[in-house]
């Protein structure tokens, strides 16, 4: 009925895993780093749904839903993780935690 | 110009700017906003493209829960707006343009991947709801081993919030 071709989906998702990546890259505060980690997922479950629906096969789906799920279970960890290190760094700056820097 | 067409432009143009928006805010709380409206966005191409399952789920698993606990971070930790610290000398020259190389990069493949172009899509067809119905088949037959994996991966992820959140005692 439509006609928006797969490759303009592909090409947004692309357009949107980058830009995440230019975020994670340029942000400092460790929560904006995370929502750009899920910017990432996003993009990519896009690409998923989009590929799903170029060769007509469901299973494209199924691991969009998985990705999802994945993704909310590692916002839960992650968030945890967060809170632990504004209580220990006393900041939310990633440029506090620098134990591992040389 | 078909209304898909439109659609999908209108809607790409709004999580593009959601995402730059993203970037450009300095307090969390409006990257937070900005990352729903990129996620709502998502969710009404999912349904031009013909999957109303996962843009539901999306929707309420995304929208809606993550970024309720992220809101909830935001809050519980009072995140005000990022300070800026002098980032590396080399982030500033080398960075910005080596993302959009990265950006321009995946554009280029993609658009000339094999699938691109030639297949047009066959969104609002009216077998949906038999889609969802063979998703839910496949989900529970064919996937039904990581289908319950995935519940156990959720089990965990609750109990490591829970031991990683708690106070010292």
């Amino acid at each position: 009925m439509s006609a928006v071709p797969i490759s303009y989906y592909l090409v947004l998702s692309a357009i949107l895993f980058g830009l995440g990546v230019v975020a994670v890259v340029f942000k400092r505060n460790i929560i904006t780093i995370f929502m750009s980690i899920e910017l990432m997922l996003n993009a990519v479950n896009l690409a998923f749904v989009a590929f799903a629906r170029a060769h007509n096969q469901l299973d494209g789906l199924v691991f969009v839903f998985f990705v999802i799920v994945v993704a909310a279970a590692e916002a839960a960890v992650g968030l945890a993780i967060v809170i632990m290190l504004a209580q220990n760094r006393e900041s939310l700056n990633v440029e506090r935690v620098n134990l591992l820097k040389l | 110009m078909s209304i898909p067409v439109i659609l999908f432009f209108l809607c790409a143009l709004v999580a593009v700017a959601g995402a730059v928006l993203l970037i450009l805010a300095r307090e969390p709380i409006h990257s937070a906003l900005a990352l729903v409206l990129v996620m709502s966005t998502l969710a009404i191409l999912y349904l031009l493209l013909g999957a109303p399952f996962i843009a539901a789920v999306q929707v309420i698993v995304y929208a809606g829960a993550v970024m309720v606990l992220f809101v909830f971070v935001i809050m519980l930790l009072n995140a005000g707006s990022e300070e800026r610290t002098n980032i590396s000398r080399l982030a500033k020259p080398i960075g910005l343009p080596l993302g959009f190389v990265l950006l321009l990069a995946f554009a280029y493949f993609l658009w000339r991947s094999p699938v691109g172009g030639a297949i047009a899509n066959g969104t609002g067809s009216s077998n949906d709801a038999a889609d969802t119905v063979k998703l839910s088949e496949m989900l529970f037959r064919q996937y039904l081993f990581p289908f319950e994996a995935t519940s156990i991966l959720i089990l965990i992820a609750i109990l490591g919030a829970l031991v990683l959140a708690r106070k010292e005692s």
